[in-house]
């Protein structure tokens, strides 16, 4: 059978070389860029990229042309910043594209920038992504000497600075105003919204931001056009998907398929399904920010932005984490809202004491002390951070710790009732006091925990 | 204590607004007068005693901090090494705005001493004219500033549900038992550092581990005892597990698109 598989962003991902300016341009590289900035005025780029209905592939799925059309037109600083603070548990997508193409990016990001007005550009890398973070310092020199960027961008008189800044380890990095307080050397706490970027970001100015594949999909839409553009993909979510498929599959990695393609074909054919004797007990769809779906709900269901979220869950960042049966559900309700508990910067209350306080009952429920009224507690918990904060970090871990308290409810009274044999409660990270064994087919070890 | 007196039958008066300036009251009829100074003075502030009063600790450390927070240092009484120095200026010019290029600042610190010292946060913040403070609590928010020495070599464990579904646990435990240490943590050679760490985005490699800043995986408990080896004797780490060798996952028979 033939690879269910489309490869537009993914075009070449293995040619060697592929990271170098040369290799890109002898594939057709910055071609897009040329036609971008000697055919088009900055109007007809932007609208272009608003006739495409190209979806932001972060996470929120907003229409990417209509982001860029918010920001005021005028004489002043405009600033593109490009969110490649890739940390969504599931998702690396973005490594895998910044890795083998750099100058997709960098060529779709100068694009962007000309349809914004933009003329001063970051790519906020996040700073475990050491490797990437240097492939891209080549290829953005590379496109300096080549003359894509500077001030004079291919003699048009056009000036697009880009910068390459490193994160440090903070997932909140990734929220698009805690990512500007981090460029702007701050701590990175979010802001409160309104205003939004586009009307007043970083520095104070106009700014658009981007996901590293939203980028990457610009030159493609310039050079083919909207309307081809849509020819792949549904109606409401046109285009490809760089999709990370993760957790208890044979081959976990990224597949670039066509929005709209059955979600079966993504785990069982191409990520292989289950390993053998296993079956799929639930999905997160979209990281782990995405309330889980069990199997029923999702193998038959396209995988689009808007049949996610008929569902009750969403697309997201496009990463598809499958559990299967010898999971723990409380358990791994308790490893996500660690890492969320973990991940909060503490601004606003429901968060940061929503974070903390679940944790504390889900591991009281995995050592068989909890109390029926503590899984009320936590459903209650979860539906009073929803909305309540600056940010949708305390969100995302409501939402799937939610869905798991609604879903698999049985197992959850088991725990209480029993809690969870042959248990650890799995390593939070950084913590000295680490406890051995994760999933129950592991080999069990001393020192466990219930 | 001065016993308890109605409100507006009080012999003294007070601004309610000004607490801190209040008049002293003068002695209660019952008080020994030698606690509350003359009662033939004037109401007025008592003159302050500059005398320590002595206290007998509970805990020999003192929690308060010493001093108020160091200013922004002269660049003229810091030095700073030359290729730091620069290092800094050049960040800075990349920005509009010269904060933003602290984190910049760091890594540059981190690189050179191996952490965050304080010598070293106070080169950066006399270069880049903020006060130490600043430097420290930006550093203290994320996650890869190191605050304290650590072991030479760096190895994070991803811990983040993909990994933990596939045994990441007990690949930390083999990380720490390869570097014999009881849990995360320095070893004692000082050449190992060991923690667990959250989603590092490589799912795919699942359980994996950076090591020195560079991704190997999928990693089993011999690959661990093999990487602790290699680090310890300086060998190269793991040549068959790096991520840069990785192809794509989808096969060679995936259909390529183009307009």
């Amino acid at each position: 059978m033939a690879s269910q598989e489309t490869r537009l962003l993914f075009r070449n991902i293995d040619e060697p070389g592929l990271a170098s300016i040369e290799a890109y341009r002898k594939l057709g590289g910055y071609r897009s860029i040329e036609k971008a900035f000697k055919q088009m005025t900055p109007e007809e780029v932007l609208e272009e990229l608003e006739d495409s209905g190209l979806r932001g592939r972060g996470g929120a799925g907003f229409a990417m042309g209509k982001k860029a059309s918010f920001l005021p037109r005028g004489d002043m600083d405009k600033y593109l910043c490009c969110n490649a603070d890739e940390s969504e548990p599931g998702a690396f997508k973005d490594r895998e594209l910044i890795q083998k193409n750099p100058h997709q990016l960098i060529e779709g990001l100068i694009i962007a920038a000309r349809a914004a007005g933009a003329n001063r550009c970051f790519i906020y890398i996040r700073g475990e992504y050491d490797l990437q973070g240097d492939i891209l310092d080549r290829a953005v020199d590379e496109a300096y000497e080549a003359g894509f960027l500077g001030e004079d961008v291919l003699g048009t008189g056009e000036q697009v600075e880009l910068v390459v800044h490193r994160g440090a380890g903070a997932y909140i990095c990734g929220e698009e105003t805690a990512l500007l307080d981090s460029l702007e050397g701050k701590r990175g706490n979010p802001r409160l919204k309104p205003p939004f970027p586009a009307v007043q970001g970083l520095y104070d100015g106009p700014t658009l931001i981007n996901n590293v594949e939203t980028l990457s999909n610009v030159p493609h839409i310039v050079s083919s056009g909207a309307d081809w553009f849509k020819s792949l993909g549904t109606e409401q979510s046109p285009g490809t998907k760089v999709t990370s498929v993760s957790g208890d599959v044979k081959r976990p990695g990224n597949y670039e398929v066509e929005l709209g393609i059955p979600t079966r074909v993504l785990i069982e054919d191409l990520a292989g399904g289950p390993r053998d004797g296993r079956r799929i007990k639930g999905i997160f769809p979209g990281g782990s920010s995405s309330p889980v779906l069990t199997p029923e709900e999702a193998l038959d269901r396209p995988y689009s932005f808007e049949a996610m979220a008929d569902a009750g869950s969403m697309l997201g960042s496009g990463s598809i984490i499958v559990f299967d049966d010898t999971t723990s559900v409380v358990k791994l309700a308790l490893r996500t809202a660690r890492f969320y508990h973990h991940e909060s910067c503490g601004k606003c209350t429901p968060c940061r004491e929503g974070t903390n306080w679940t944790v504390k009952m889900l591991e009281r429920m995995i050592r068989g002390q909890a109390t029926p009224i503590d899984l009320e507690t936590v459903a209650s918990v979860q539906t009073n951070i929803i909305g309540n904060c600056l940010c949708v970090l305390g969100d995302s871990m409501a939402m799937p710790v939610g869905s798991m308290v609604q879903k698999f409810r049985d197992e959850f009274m088991d725990a209480i009732e029993r809690g969870v044999p042959g248990a650890s409660l799995g390593a939070p990270s950084g913590d000295p006091a680490i406890a051995p064994a994760g999933q129950q087919p592991m080999p069990a070890r001393a020192g466990a925990v219930a | 204590m001065s016993p308890l007196i109605p409100k507006g039958k009080r012999p003294w008066t007070t601004d309610p607004g000004h607490i801190h300036d209040a008049p002293h009251p003068p002695p209660m009829p019952d008080e020994p007068e030698s606690t509350a100074g003359s009662s033939a003075s004037p109401p007025g502030p008592a003159a302050e005693s500059l005398e320590p009063i002595e206290v007998r600790q509970a805990v020999e450390e003192e929690r308060e901090p010493h001093g108020d927070p160091a200013p922004v240092p002269d660049p003229s009484e810091v030095e700073v090494p030359k290729e730091l120095a620069d290092e800094i200026r050049r960040a800075m010019k990349r920005y509009p705005r010269k904060r933003s290029a602290v984190m910049p600042a760091l890594w540059a610190v981190q690189r050179r001493y191996g952490w965050c010292t304080p010598k070293g946060i106070r080169q950066a913040a006399a270069v880049m004219g903020v006060t130490p403070g600043y430097l420290q609590a930006v550093a203290s928010y994320y996650d890869l500033f190191r605050l304290e020495p650590e072991g030479e070599h760096q190895v994070l464990v991803c811990t983040n549900i993909s990994c933990w579904l596939r045994g990441a646990d007990v690949l930390l435990e083999s990380f720490c038992e390869a570097a014999g240490i009881d849990g995360p943590g320095s070893s004692q050679d000082g050449k190992l550092f060991i923690r667990g760490f959250e989603c590092l985005g490589a799912c795919d490699l699942a359980p994996m581990a950076s090591i020195d800043e560079r991704y190997y995986g999928p990693l089993t408990e011999e690959d661990a005892r093999a990487a602790a080896e290699q680090l310890r004797s300086g060998r190269e780490v793991l040549p068959d597990k790096r991520l840069e060798d990785r192809p794509a996952a989808g096969g060679p028979d995936a259909k390529e698109v183009k307009g």
